[in-house]
């Protein structure tokens, strides 16, 4: 059974079946981890590979992660490419806009540290992590698919371990 | 046509609108106009019958020397087939030029993106605003003399 494997050791089964008994962080995180809702959201080259990322090769989807087209509905936002003062500015609030719990992972060189653009780059914000917290940075330019389902089962595995009784944000 | 035949015709027309023409160049031969003879100009080269530039390829803001801003046009002739390029020499002290966004509708977004980020302003243009930064920045980054801020709403800028 699908759900006893993800739960894992954390999970006791009676002989009859159809009753199980977990612990609420286990069952939560489980649920979270495995619906991870993606913000309808790309920015520069990061996101030709995010896209590539979602479609039937790479299939994101086989992770519960689907882009939605509104802030309220998402858990987490891929920052994927250049971030500019302009856009950071939307982006502050497009993050402000989500509901908790949020996560953010930020995609490429561009918006870990500004990249390509860290000297010359007048209008561009030197790191998405100088506005809003990042939890997972994937580096490259521009990571290959492989790298941001790398990032994305990192974040599972932070949100697997998070707890309800102690609460971080 | 060649560009000493558009020179000579437009010299013809306009006199002391027109500067010199400048061939020994590694780049497209260019002519040098008046910038407070521009609109016109513009207008002549569009609609002259053997001139026929109906297409405004590409404007460009430069920040040309120490005194001087510029604006660069490409213009092409879909129906005659030749291609010029003009150039419009503004000093910094007073960066001001005439439109041409009345002539060829492109210039209307080019106008803006020159003035926002190298800052003459064209005089007669419909809606001068920004067009890629914010609202609310100072200054046009394209300038040899521009400083990145340190801040911009509360964000640092530098790396």
């Amino acid at each position: 059974m699908g759900i006893l494997n993800k739960l894992d050791n954390s999970v006791e089964q009676f002989e009859s079946g159809n009753i199980i008994i977990t612990s609420m962080d286990k069952l939560l995180n489980w649920s979270r981890l495995s619906s991870m809702w993606q913000m309808f959201f790309g920015l520069a080259c990061c996101a030709i590979e995010m896209m590539a990322t979602s479609a039937s090769h790479y299939d994101l989807d086989r992770f519960g992660i689907i882009p939605r087209p509104s802030p309220r509905h998402v858990d987490i936002i891929l920052i994927s490419g250049t971030v500019t003062l302009k856009m950071a500015t939307r982006i502050k609030r497009l993050y402000d806009e989500m509901p908790g719990p949020k996560y953010i992972l930020s995609m490429g060189s561009c918006s870990n540290c500004g990249g390509p653009y860290w000297e010359h780059g007048y209008h561009v914000l030197k790191g998405i992590d100088r506005v809003i917290p990042v939890d997972v940075y994937v580096p490259g330019c521009p990571p290959r698919p492989e790298a941001l389902l790398e990032g994305l089962i990192k974040l599972q595995e932070k949100i697997r371990n998070q707890s309800l009784a102690k609460h971080t944000a | 046509m060649e560009i000493n035949d558009i020179y000579n015709k437009l010299k013809k027309a306009f006199d002391d609108g027109i500067g010199e023409v400048k061939t020994d160049v590694p780049v497209s031969p260019f002519i040098f106009a008046d910038r407070s003879k521009i609109n016109a100009i513009a207008l002549f080269l569009r609609d002259e019958e053997s001139l026929q530039f109906d297409n405004l390829s590409c404007l460009s803001g430069v920040d040309y020397d120490k005194d001087n801003l510029a604006v660069v046009y490409h213009l092409v002739s879909y129906a005659l087939k030749h291609s010029l390029v003009v150039k419009c020499l503004i000093p910094k002290s007073d960066p001001k030029i005439q439109t041409v966004s009345d002539v060829w509708a492109a210039a209307d977004w080019h106008e803006r993106e020159a003035f926002d980020l190298v800052g003459m302003t064209f005089e007669g243009h419909p809606d001068l605003r920004r067009i890629l930064l914010p609202d609310d920045w100072e200054g046009h980054p394209l300038r040899k003399d521009f400083k990145v801020p340190e801040f911009y709403n509360g964000m640092k800028v530098p790396y």
